[in-house]
């Protein structure tokens, strides 16, 4: 009980630091939002009025808590650039670049747990050592090249989907799903390289301790010594690395929606950036930031079931 | 000469990284400094011209030789990389020698303020620092390192802090040292093993991170050219000239290779 209290703590703390860091950043941003509003012909009457009614001239901590406040309650302010709510704007557009990273992730587990204790149990054979040499390939080429290759390979010369054809989920989620494929595998194949590397020298070290030995000479086959004693404490490490992974996946997705034309945060994101939009960069970053904090508090909580070691330890 | 083979064969990521990082780094720097073409003199005879024995690879969508401009944009993410991970070092080794050894309520607080940030994956990062400071290459520089900062702190705070309690560092004390000369004169060479393995590490992010940020458009401006960029242009002639991008892409591709192994080889070393 006291941990989870700890735990929540902390991350309390996370969360306002973060944000905290995310609004100082574009206050120091030179210009205010009513001098955005009203352009550099404006009069200082004009300004200073708009700046009561916005609240711009009370104290940094008054602002920021107000920000704080409206932003979990879902009001994020106004685009500066198109003049209708960030919430709108965020909204269609959330759903798309979560499906993305879910169904990354859900293929870097996928492939990696396989590869890594396959590679592992055969780690002489020929194969073994073929597929570790392809995956240190894999693991150097930057996701938006892969994209790059993907969408000449599948989409150029096989014609397996249409570049640049993205269908919204509104419209027809199963060929929406089929569009995410590919940018999916270009997010999720460098990603499961290196997690399966990472299995492969964890099931390795374990391997060669004594408890494994002992189970051998009790009697178990080599299935049950890996399945059932080695796995469950060579995965812990790579519980921490997939964590850490899902949270570098919403990142990465913003850079692959840019080689695939997917209208999701990252396109928006860049468009904003470019544009000085500062009230939806501000959005963006800080959902995303919520996003990997609680990814991380999740990865936190695992640990523990995972790892009888971690509980005891705090 | 058998010497030699058993230590390869002892690290091969060393030795292969060693290989590949030095053979690319030295065919962009050549190309940099001594390829007789302007790599922004455009040609409109030459567009996408096939690769010749005047024009190695061939030429882009403007006529301008490609192995040139490889080798220019080559070595502006080289030299970002480089420029971002100096920063990164040295601000994250005065912070984290300085946090380190003291410990106390500041160690505390910047340490957390320290999770908080490595939280965040670093291209995220970049991307407020960049809407803030506004693209170019020097912003670029500026934004990386700083990004690059905490991880670099981290990793020398915890060098120190194993360090700052041993014999030689008490023998150093009792000899009248004072605590800066400790800290820098008699702790820091033995962060440099492991400072060196995460140098190349962060290095070969760096790469990444500039090559990303200048592909989305918000990196290097042109007419500043980096490996990032090019690539982003060569996506628009996907389908007519697909050598433009794919040999970009292995140029980043090669990089990363090089210094990722060669990083893996030197912690494994360490």
């Amino acid at each position: 009980m006291k941990t989870v209290l700890k735990k929540l703590a902390s991350f309390i703390i996370t969360v306002l630091l973060v944000t905290l860091f995310v609004f100082l950043a574009f206050e120091l941003i030179p210009g205010d939002a009513a001098t955005f509003r009203l352009g550099t012909n404006a009069t200082p009457e004009a300004l200073e009025r708009l700046r009561e009614e916005l609240g711009l001239n009370r104290p940094f901590f008054v602002r920021y808590f107000t920000w704080l406040y409206s932003f979990f309650f879902g009001d994020m302010g106004q685009s500066l650039s198109y003049g209708v709510s960030v919430r709108s704007m965020l909204a269609s557009k959330l759903p798309i670049t979560i499906t993305l990273t879910l169904m990354s992730f859900v293929m870097i587990v996928a492939l990696s747990v396989p590869l890594g204790v396959l590679t592992s149990k055969y780690e002489d054979r020929m194969w073994a050592r073929s597929l570790d040499a392809l995956g240190q390939v894999t693991m150097s080429i930057p996701p938006f090249f892969l994209g790059i290759i993907i969408m000449y390979v599948f989409g150029m010369i096989i014609h397996a989907f249409t570049p640049g054809g993205f269908v919204s989920w509104q419209t027809d989620p199963v060929r929406f799903i089929g569009y995410m494929f590919f940018p999916s595998v270009a997010i999720a194949l460098p990603k499961a390289a290196m997690s399966a590397k990472l299995l492969r020298t964890s099931i390795l070290s374990e391997r060669k301790l004594d408890y494994v030995r002992t189970a051998y000479s009790r009697g178990n086959s080599t299935m049950d010594v890996l399945y059932r004693h080695v796995l469950k404490n060579a995965i812990i490490p790579v519980i921490t690395f997939l964590g850490m992974t899902l949270a570098d996946t919403v990142a990465g997705s913003l850079v692959i929606e840019q080689v695939f034309s997917i209208p999701g945060f990252g396109r928006l994101l860049i468009s904003s950036i470019s544009n000085r939009d500062y009230p939806v960069v501000q959005s963006i970053i800080a959902i995303i930031a919520m996003i990997v904090i609680v990814i991380n508090l999740i990865v936190d909580i695992m640990y523990r079931f995972m790892d009888p070691r971690m509980r005891e330890r705090s | 000469m058998k010497d030699l083979m058993f230590r390869i064969r002892k690290n091969p990521e060393l030795y292969t990284g060693a290989v590949i990082a030095a053979v690319i780094s030295f065919i962009l720097i050549a190309g940099f400094l001594f390829s007789p073409y302007d790599p922004n003199a455009m040609s409109a005879a030459e567009k996408f011209a096939a690769p010749s024995v005047s024009h190695l690879l061939g030429c882009d969508n403007f006529g301008r030789d490609l192995f040139t401009r490889l080798c220019v944009g080559g070595v502006t993410t080289l030299f970002i990389a480089l420029a971002t991970v100096s920063i990164g070092v040295v601000f994250g080794t005065i912070v984290g020698a300085f946090t380190g050894y003291y410990g106390g309520a500041v160690d505390e607080v910047l340490m957390r303020f320290n999770d908080a940030v490595l939280a965040f994956p670093s291209i995220l990062l970049a991307l407020v620092f960049i809407s803030v400071f506004g693209s170019g290459t020097f912003k670029v520089i500026i934004s990386l390192g700083i990004v690059f900062v905490p991880s670099f702190a981290r990793i020398v705070r915890g060098e120190y802090l194993r360090c700052r309690n041993l014999d030689y560092v008490r023998s150093a004390r009792l000899m009248g040292a004072g605590d800066l000369r400790i800290m820098f004169v008699h702790i820091l060479p033995n962060t440099f093993p492991v400072l060196l393995s995460s140098t190349v590490i962060g290095f070969n992010n760096a790469v990444l991170a500039e090559a990303s940020m200048s592909f989305l458009g918000i990196g290097v401006q042109p007419p500043d050219s980096s490996l990032g960029r090019m690539l982003s242009d060569a996506q628009a002639f996907l389908f007519s000239e697909p050598s433009y991008a794919i040999l970009t892409g292995c140029t980043i591709a090669v990089i990363v290779l090089g210094f990722s192994l060669l990083g893996e080889g030197l912690k494994k070393h360490a």
